[in-house]
C-alpha cells in the first residue's frame, strides 16, 4: 500500500498554510482542532518565516471540504493564528524532502546511484551493505523515487511533508522579473 | 517608573486595575503568593467549599453583570475541578477569567506534586490559556486575557501561573490598549456588518410572509435587547427567544412566543417550522432548537446574524450572513428598512400569518393537569406560585432537567439579564453556586435558585458559603426523588424500564440540612403549603432559604420535540393531543 500516493492523487486533499504566532503551545492548538474531530492530518511542516514572530504551518488533510470549511473558521477563530489560506494544489508550487536509506549490496550499488542522478537526487551516506540518499521535488515525483527505490529494500525513510505557497500569477512573475529575483 | 514588585503582586496590582471587585477562589500551594498581596487588596475574596462553585459563581456573577467573573485556584485537583465551569462558559459564551497556580517553571514537566497539565487540559474549553513563564509577562497577559474574554464572541481565558513567577520580581509597566492590541496579531473580531448584506437583509425581511425574529444568547452578550424590540415592533414581526435568550425579549409583549426547542412551546416550534424568513440574531442552530436539520424550517430564508463567522454556515446555510456585533447590526438594520420605507417601499402584508400563530397560541397554551385535591404536588404549579410572588427584578437560576425546562417555560422574564442557566453543557450543579455569584453581582436584586434533587447534591455546600459570605440567596428545590429528565427518557423511549434514576424521597433530609449550612429550611408537601411557604422565604433577607418542595414524580416535561425527531412531529401533552390538527 503506498500511503504517499494517496494525498497527491485523492481529490478530497487540501493544503491549509497557515501563519501563526512563533510562540510555544500553538502547534497543540491547531493540531488539537483536527483531533477533536477525528480527522487525520495527513502531513504537517512547520518553520519561521521571514518574519521571526511569526511561523508558516503548512498542513495537508484529507476531509471532505464542507467539514474542512468549518476547521478552517475554527481555526481563524484562534488568537495565534494569524492567516489562513487554503492553495488549490492546481495553483500552489509544493516541494517536499525525502531521505532514504536502502539496503543494498555494494555489487548493486551503481544502479540506486543511477536511479538518484536521474531524479536529481543526492547521495548522502554511503556504507558497505547501504546507502543513504535525498531527493527533494514535488510530492509526485517523490512519490515515483520512493517507489523505485522499495524494490531495493528501504531500511529508513523520512520525508518532511510537503511545505507550499501560491503560484505567481504571470503578471506578478514578470515583476519578479523586473526586480532580478526570478530564478 | 521601574519600581520593583513581585509577579504576585503585578497579579493583584493588574486586576485591581481591569476593575476587578471580587475573586472566587480557594487558595493552595502554588498559588499561596498571590494570595499574600490580595490581602492588602480592595477587592473582596469569597472562599468556595469547592472549585467548581467558584467556576460556576464566576459564570453567574458574569451573567447578571456583564462584567467578566474571576476565579482563582491552586494547580493539580484544584486546576481539574475547573474544568467543568470552564467548559460551561465556553459553551454558554460566558466572559470569565481563570486564574490557576502551577508548580515552579523548574519543576514542569516532572510530575512533581500537584502538578498537571492545565493548558493542556484547558485548551479545548477555553477561548483562549496560557501559562505564564516570566514575572515579566504578568500585567501585559493579564490585560490581554479581560480583552480576549470580553470581546468578540466572549468566553473564558485561563492564565496559568507558575510558583516561581508569582515569586519573582518583575518590574511594574501597564501596557497600553496599543500595546495589548499589537501583541495580538491574529486577533481581531470584526463588529461592524457588512452594508451590502445589511441592505440585501432589510428587504429580504420586507419581502418575507410569514417572518420570525429567531434571537439567541447573543442579543443579551451584545445588550442588544433595545434594538432588538425596536426591530420587533417596527416590523411587527414575532420572536422566539431561545433558552439562552428569556429575557432577552418582554415574554408580556405581545409579539412574544416564548421558547422554541426541544421542550419550547407548540406555538414557538410551529411558527419557525412554518415561517418563510428566519431573522436569526445571536443564535447558532443549535440541534437542541432545530430538531432533526433535514427537515427543520423547511421553508425559511435565513438571515444570519452572528459575531463569530464560524456560526455562519456550520448548521445552516444563510441566505443572508452577517458577520457582527448584534447591536449595532440590527441598529443598521432597523435603519435600512426605514431607509427601504422612506423611499416608498412597502412591507408585505403579514397579517394572515400573525393570525395564524394567534390561532397556535390560543390552542396550545402551556399545559398540566392541575391539582386534584390529595394529589401529589405539580411541579409546575411550585413555579407559577413562586413566580407569582417573586419580587420585581428577581433574578432566576437553574439547574439542568425538567425542572429547568419548567423554569424556563412557566417563568415570565420580562427583563434582560434576570435568567441564569446552564444551555450549552447542561451542567448539573450549576444553580446554586450560580445563584450565589448572581446575587454578588446583583446584591440589591432577589435571586432565587430553582433547583433538581438531584443537581442539589452536587454543590449544594455552596450554601455554606453564601453563609459565612452573608450572601443571601432562596432555593426552591422540585424534590421528585428522581433523577427526572433522565426517568422520562426512560419512561417515554426505554418501555420505561428505570435504571439508576431513582433517588431517595427522604435521603437527605433537605431541611436539615440546610440549616447545617446555616440557612433556614422548609419543606412543603401539599399545595396549600406553597403559597406561605414562598411568602415567608421571600420576607427572610438576612439569610439563605431553602424551599423543599415534595413533587409529582411521574410530572413530565411538555411539549416535547425527542432527540432525532422533525420538530414538525413535536409530542403535545396527551390532553392535548386532540387538536393536533390545529398545528398546521
Ligand atoms: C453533571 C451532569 N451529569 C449528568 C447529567 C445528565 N442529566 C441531565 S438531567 C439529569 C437529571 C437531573 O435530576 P434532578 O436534578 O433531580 O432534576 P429533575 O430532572 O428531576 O428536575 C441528569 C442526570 C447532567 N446534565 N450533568
Ligand atoms: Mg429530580
Amino acid at each position: 500500500m503506498s500511503t504517499n500516493s494517496y494525498a497527491s492523487s485523492h481529490p478530497a486533499h487540501h493544503i491549509l498554510s497557515v501563519l501563526v504566532q512563533n510562540r510555544p503551545g500553538v502547534l497543540a492548538r491547531v493540531s488539537g482542532l483536527f483531533a477533536r474531530r477525528g480527522y487525520n492530518i495527513f502531513s504537517l511542516a512547520v518553520a519561521p518565516t521571514e518574519d521571526p514572530m511569526l511561523s508558516r504551518i503548512t498542513i495537508v488533510v484529507d476531509v471532505e471540504s464542507a467539514p474542512l470549511e468549518q476547521v478552517v473558521k475554527q481555526l481563524f477563530k484562534l488568537v495565534d493564528v494569524v492567516k489562513i489560506s487554503e492553495l488549490d494544489p492546481r495553483r500552489s508550487v509544493e516541494r517536499e524532502l525525502l531521505m532514504a536509506t536502502v539496503r543494498v549490496p555494494a555489487e548493486d550499488r551503481g544502479q540506486v546511484v543511477e536511479l538518484t542522478n536521474i531524479f536529481e537526487g543526492k547521495i548522502l551516506a554511503v556504507g558497505v551493505e547501504a546507502i543513504t540518499v535525498s531527493l527533494d521535488g514535488s510530492p509526485d515525483k517523490l512519490d515515483d523515487f520512493e517507489e523505485l527505490l522499495r524494490g531495493y529494500g528501504i531500511v529508513e525513510l523520512q520525508r518532511t511533508g510537503r511545505v507550499a505557497l501560491p503560484k505567481l500569477d504571470k503578471e506578478a512573475r514578470l515583476k519578479a522579473v523586473k526586480h532580478g529575483k526570478a530564478s | 517608573m521601574t519600581q520593583k514588585i513581585t509577579g504576585a503582586q503585578a497579579l493583584i496590582r493588574a486586576l485591581e486595575l481591569e476593575n476587578v471587585d471580587t475573586i472566587f477562589g480557594l487558595p493552595g500551594g502554588c498559588i499561596l503568593p498571590a494570595y499574600d498581596p490580595l490581602l492588602d487588596s480592595p477587592i473582596r475574596h469569597i472562599l468556595v467549599r469547592h472549585e467548581q462553585g467558584a467556576g460556576h459563581m464566576a459564570e453567574g456573577y458574569a451573567h447578571v453583570t456583564g462584567r467578566p467573573g474571576v476565579a482563582m485556584v491552586t494547580s493539580g485537583p484544584a486546576a481539574t475541578n475547573m474544568v467543568t465551569p470552564l467548559c460551561d462558559a465556553y459553551m454558554d459564551s460566558i466572559p470569565m477569567i481563570c486564574i490557576t497556580g502551577q508548580v515552579p517553571t523548574t519543576a514542569i514537566g516532572t510530575d512533581a506534586f500537584q502538578e498537571c497539565d492545565t493548558v493542556g487540559i484547558t485548551r479545548s474549553v477555553t477561548k483562549h490559556n496560557e501559562l505564564i513563564m516570566s514575572a515579566d509577562d504578568v500585567p501585559l497577559m493579564v490585560r490581554q486575557a479581560f480583552h480576549i474574554a470580553t470581546t468578540g464572541r466572549p468566553g473564558p481565558v485561563l492564565l496559568d501561573l507558575p510558583k516561581d513567577v508569582l515569586q519573582n520580581s518583575m518590574t511594574w509597566h501597564w501596557p497600553s490598549d496599543e500595546e495589548v492590541l499589537d501583541s495580538l496579531p491574529g486577533y481581531k473580531p470584526v463588529s461592524k456588518g457588512h452594508p451590502r448584506m445589511i441592505k440585501e437583509a432589510a428587504r429580504m425581511i420586507l419581502d418575507a410572509k410569514q417572518p420570525i425574529l429567531y434571537a439567541g444568547g447573543g442579543i443579551l452578550k451584545a445588550r442588544a435587547a433595545d434594538a432588538l424590540r425596536e426591530l420587533a415592533e417596527l416590523i411587527d414581526t414575532p420572536v422566539v427567544t431561545t433558552l439562552m435568550a428569556r429575557g432577552a425579549f418582554p415574554d408580556d409583549h405581545p409579539l412574544c412566543l416564548g421558547m422554541p426547542g426541544m421542550h419550547g412551546n407548540a406555538t414557538a416550534i410551529t411558527a419557525m417550522q412554518k415561517s418563510d424568513l428566519l431573522i436569526t440574531l445571536g443564535a447558532r442552530f443549535d440541534d437542541r432548537i432545530t430538531g432533526k436539520v433535514a427537515t427543520f424550517a423547511p421553508d425559511a430564508k435565513i438571515i444570519h446574524v452572528d459575531i463569530d463567522p464560524a456560526e455562519q454556515g456550520k448548521v445552516r446555510r444563510p441566505d443572508v450572513p452577517i458577520v457582527g456585533d448584534c447591536r449595532l447590526v440590527i441598529e443598521e438594520i432597523i435603519k435600512a428598512i426605514k431607509d427601504l420605507l422612506n423611499g416608498g417601499e412597502k412591507q408585505q402584508d403579514i397579517s394572515a400569518w400573525k393570525s395564524r400563530v394567534s390561532g397556535w397560541r390560543e390552542q396550545f397554551p402551556l399545559y398540566y393537569p392541575t391539582n386534584e385535591p390529595g394529589e401529589a404536588l405539580k411541579p409546575q404549579y411550585c413555579l407559577e406560585q413562586l413566580r407569582d410572588g417573586a419580587p420585581e427584578g428577581t433574578i432566576l437560576c437553574s439547574g439542568v432537567g425538567q425542572h429547568q425546562m419548567w423554569s424556563s417555560q412557566y417563568w415570565k422574564f420580562n427583563e434582560p439579564y434576570t435568567w441564569v442557566n446552564s444551555g450549552g453543557l447542561g451542567t448539573m450543579g450549576f444553580s446554586v453556586p450560580a445563584a450565589i455569584g448572581a446575587k454578588v453581582g446583583r446584591p440589591d436584586r432577589t435571586v432565587w435558585a430553582v433547583d433538581g434533587d438531584g443537581c442539589f447534591q452536587m454543590t449544594a455546600q455552596e450554601l455554606v458559603t453564601a453563609s459565612v459570605e452573608r450572601i443571601p440567596i432562596k432555593v426552591a428545590i422540585l424534590n421528585n426523588s428522581y433523577l427526572g429528565m433522565v426517568r422520562q427518557w426512560q419512561e417515554m423511549f426505554y418501555e420505561e424500564r428505570y435504571s439508576e434514576v431513582y433517588l431517595s424521597p427522604e435521603l437527605p433530609d433537605f431541611v436539615k440540612w440546610a440549616e447545617s449550612m446555616g440557612c433556614i429550611g422548609i419543606r412543603v408537601e401539599s399545595p396549600e403549603e406553597v403559597q406561605p411557604a414562598i411568602e415567608k422565604a421571600n420576607s427572610i433577607d438576612d439569610r439563605s432559604v431553602v424551599v423543599e418542595f415534595r413533587v409529582d414524580a411521574g410530572e413530565k416535561v411538555f411539549p416535547m420535540v425527542p432527540a432525532g425527531f422533525s420538530n414538525d412531529d413535536v409530542l403535545l401533552h396527551p390532553d392535548q393531543n386532540n387538536r393536533r390538527e390545529f398545528l398546521r
